[in-house]
């Protein structure tokens, strides 16, 4: 069979990172294939090449034996490529069928947009993925589920002939997602080329018929469903050339300083229990979403849990506000740097010392001199690179902001430190120095906590790794035991290979 | 926790002296206008080279600058209140009503700050505790405090305040220098202070410019919120005071207004209106600004829409002019 759409050879950077490197990608009429990566692995990135959101450097779009250029959305749009996101973009405030035609409305003789065939020709969508669905009725009266089927109602009503599902289910109930199982099968019926992506592998196995696996943004492998098993997918998917040099240290683990038990939030996280010990890196690997930066915010007092128990130090904490938990001696590098982290307008030494305020100055009065010898402490030891430590922390690379913001914590002496995508967005130069940063941390006696969805990373860094999925700890591997492919098993749900 | 010694380069700790960062400010350019106005009136009227006249012209503006010290806070940290005019009607109606069941001065003083407290501790629990937006809260409790003055007062007026009460709004300190003049630059020097010497002013600028990464540091946002609505109700209470005594009558349509005016006043003196930025050097001088061009403008016998018309123009310059010239 000839595939509808070849994508060969291509590239794409941005700065300081190769996200796509010589790739390749072909989608076969009535079929479904299956892109599997772990995250990083460059699948969003070929979804917005395939889309016309990015233009590669270099490579081949073949559609139907011709080359395409896709210079913006609209072209890849036209050419019939259109693609559902995980999070759709539609109007609350607009009936089903002006959603599914926005943009490209049928018109009447008089150059109006023509009400009855937008109406008929969305009724006529919709029945053709099987719902009856009133094209009248007004998107924000929808559930979920049929949001879903407006948008990829919309996405057929371009004639498209190959669809992208972007992590699909994600969002949905059991129900729902079986209720989309139907749908891909009704698209494969029409003979659409489907892009399906998902971390879930009960569901690739259940409606791809070919697979393509990328890592570190280079394709590794592609092929038909039935000659490949789960163990071989988890192999293409994490066996990597070591390309990350980590600092070699012996642990020297001492007692126990965080204790959590029994730890409940009504919807975020379940039964959540581990002990942290001094000078120990303990890493939290799960996909996104497994409730592990939940957790982490319970433990800074972000969020309430419903029940639970935290001891530090063999004392009971109880932790009801960020403050509560910097007094305990937790604190917290949150993963969205931008919002949670950096205070941009203000000047670096600033926001190194906010939290220790009580200490740098004296009755509620502030000490500039106490604050700058604060600053320049955690800064150079972070190796920070500013004019001045007046200067505004949004005028710093991502790297830079980063190093302040940890540098933030560690000025106020904490027990226990939580990284929370420690390196995340940030240049290969500084990921390397906060990992060695963080092995200096621990070496000093402090107890870390890493959560990171980058499997080198917590190979590469942790003492130990904590697993979570859906919510829960699902397993807790040392040693020898800490493999990327028990760590990716784990986080996916997979049976132990027979 | 032990020191590891690592030699990172040394950053200086600033490259700018405190002084050319001044010299190089917002404040500096109101220095220059207010010096500028200054000029302008002594040539165009002979009568404004007066002592006498010059502390006149500050009780065009003392009651409203109060309030916009604490405006300042309140803005900076990104929140806003606009009822701050009622406050004052439902603080001197309150005051009236204790005046005519013969309550003595100290008594009316603790009543019409007492209520501006309250009206404060209101609107802060609205915003600060259940996380409504200022701006709506502020302006249903604007209709509300000075509704509920009409309701009591109606179109009648209190007066009769006793003749210690007149020293607040009309008594002077020393020489030219009005009781509230002096109240006014106190309390300036003490929101100076708290804003810019305190921790709790670092966490007001902290909230302004990311509540969020804020609260992530351990600030308590909705505690440091809270006050500061209370800080609007007592300045506001506070003007009531000194307004109800300069009057030395009630009406339920008193202060009407002022609380544009305050607004103005704030952002004039460079505060952001979307909160992160701003001084009390800068507030003191728009007042200042403010007072002169008003007195100034009544002394030339200018129709006062010409002075809102004018001060409408400077505001709107004001904040368009740093864009225009790519300052954010």
């Amino acid at each position: 069979m000839e595939p509808i759409l070849s994508l060969r050879g291509i590239s794409k950077s941005f700065p300081g990172v190769k996200a796509l490197q010589d790739v390749q990608l072909d989608l076969y009429p009535g079929q479904v294939t299956a892109l599997i990566g772990e995250n990083g692995a460059g699948k969003s990135t070929i979804v917005k090449v395939l889309t016309g959101i990015y233009q590669p450097e270099e490579g081949t779009i073949t559609m139907d034996g011709q080359d395409l250029h896709f210079a913006n959305a609209q072209d890849a749009s036209k050419a019939g490529v259109t693609a559902i996101h995980q999070e759709t973009v539609l109007f609350d405030e607009l009936t089903v069928a002006e959603n599914i035609w926005l943009g490209h409305a049928p018109r009447n003789r008089f150059g109006l947009i023509d009400k009855r065939a937008m109406r008929d020709g969305a009724r006529d969508l919709l029945l053709g993925i099987g719902s009856d669905m009133d094209p009248d009725l007004r998107l924000g009266d929808l559930g979920i589920a049929s949001k879903h089927l407006v948008a990829i109602a919309r996405a057929l009503s371009t004639d498209a002939r190959v669809v992208v599902l972007d992590e699909p289910t994600a969002a949905l109930s059991h129900k729902e997602i079986h209720e989309l199982y139907d749908l891909v099968e009704t698209l494969k019926a029409q003979g659409k080329a489907i892009l399906f992506i998902s971390h879930k592998f009960d569901e690739i196995f259940r409606i791809a018929d070919r697979y393509t696996v990328f890592r570190d943004g280079q394709f590794v492998g592609a092929g038909a469903m039935q000659d490949v098993t789960e163990g071989q997918l988890v192999q293409m998917m994490v066996g990597r050339a070591v390309d990350q040099i980590f600092p070699t240290r012996t642990p020297q683990i001492g007692a126990p300083v965080l204790t959590v038990a029994g730890y409940d939030h009504p919807t975020e996280f379940a039964d959540i229990r581990f002990t942290l010990h001094q000078g120990e890196i303990l890493g939290f690997y799960g996909l996104v979403g497994a409730g592990r930066s939940e957790v982490m915010q319970a433990l800074f007092g972000i969020t309430t849990p419903s029940k639970g128990a935290v001891r530090i130090d063999d004392k009971f904490r109880v932790i009801r506000s960020t403050h509560d938990a910097i007094s305990a001696g937790i604190v917290y590098v949150p993963e969205d740097r931008g919002r949670q982290g950096a205070i941009r307008g203000l000047p670096i030494f600033q926001n190194v010392t906010l939290p220790s305020l009580s200490r740098t100055g004296r009755g509620g009065f502030l000490r500039l001199a106490e604050e700058f010898k604060l600053a320049r402490d955690y800064t150079r030891r972070l190796d920070l690179r500013a004019a001045s430590l007046d200067q505004e922390l949004g005028l710093l690379s991502g790297g830079n902001q980063q190093k302040v913001v940890i540098a933030k914590w560690l000025a106020t002496k904490p027990r226990v430190i939580i990284l929370d995508e420690p390196t995340k967005g940030i240049d290969i130069g500084s990921k390397a120095a906060v990992h060695e940063f963080m092995a200096e941390l621990a070496a000093e006696g402090l107890a870390v906590i890493m959560v990171s969805s980058e499997i080198p990373e917590v190979l590469g860094m942790s003492d130990r790794v904590i697993v979570m999925r859906e919510g829960r700890i699902v397993d807790e591997v040392t040693g020898g035991a800490m493999t990327p492919e028990r760590l990716v098993r784990a986080a996916a749900g997979i049976a132990e290979a027979a | 926790m032990t020191q590891t010694l690592r030699t990172g380069r040394a950053i200086p700790d600033r490259l700018q002296s405190p002084a050319m960062r001044a010299l190089r400010s917002w404040e500096s350019i109101l220095v220059a206008v207010a010096i500028a106005i200054f000029v302008t009136n002594s040539f165009t009227s002979p009568y404004f080279l007066n002592a006498w006249n010059l502390s006149d012209a500050t009780f065009n503006f003392t009651e409203k600058a109060m309030i916009a010290l604490a405006m300042a806070l309140l803005i900076i940290s990104g929140e806003i209140d606009l009822s701050v005019a009622s406050i004052i009607a439902l603080a001197s109606t309150a005051m009236g009503v204790a005046m005519q069941a013969g309550a003595g001065v100290p008594m009316l003083v603790l009543i019409g700050i007492g209520t501006g407290v309250l009206c404060g501790a209101f609107n802060g629990i609205l915003v600060a505790g259940m996380g409504l937006p200022s701006i709506v809260v502020t302006i249903g409790t604007m209709s509300l405090f000075r509704g509920i003055a009409y309701i009591v007062l109606g179109d009648r007026a209190f007066t009769g305040y006793p003749p210690g009460f007149a020293y607040f709004g009309q008594g002077y300190v020393w020489w030219v220098f009005s009781f509230e003049l002096v109240l006014f630059t106190v309390l300036a020097v003490i929101y100076w202070a708290l804003l810019h010497r305190t921790s709790f002013g670092r966490a007001v600028y902290a909230i302004g410019n990311n509540a969020t990464a804020a609260q992530f540091s351990g600030i308590r946002v909705a505690r440091v919120k809270f006050i500061l609505f209370l800080l609007t109700g007592l300045m506001s209470g506070i003007a009531a005071v000194c307004l109800t005594s300069r009057l030395g009558s009630t009406r339920p349509s008193i202060a009407a207004g002022f609380e544009l005016e305050v607004v103005t006043m704030v952002v004039l003196g460079g505060v952001s209106i979307l909160g992160g930025s701003g001084s009390i050097l800068g507030v003191v001088l728009a007042a200042l600004i403010m007072g002169m061009v008003t007195f100034g403008f009544g002394l030339l016998n200018v129709p006062g829409i010409v002075m809102s018309i004018f001060l409408g123009v400077l505001l709107i310059s004001v904040i368009a002019l740093p864009r225009l010239f790519g300052r954010k």
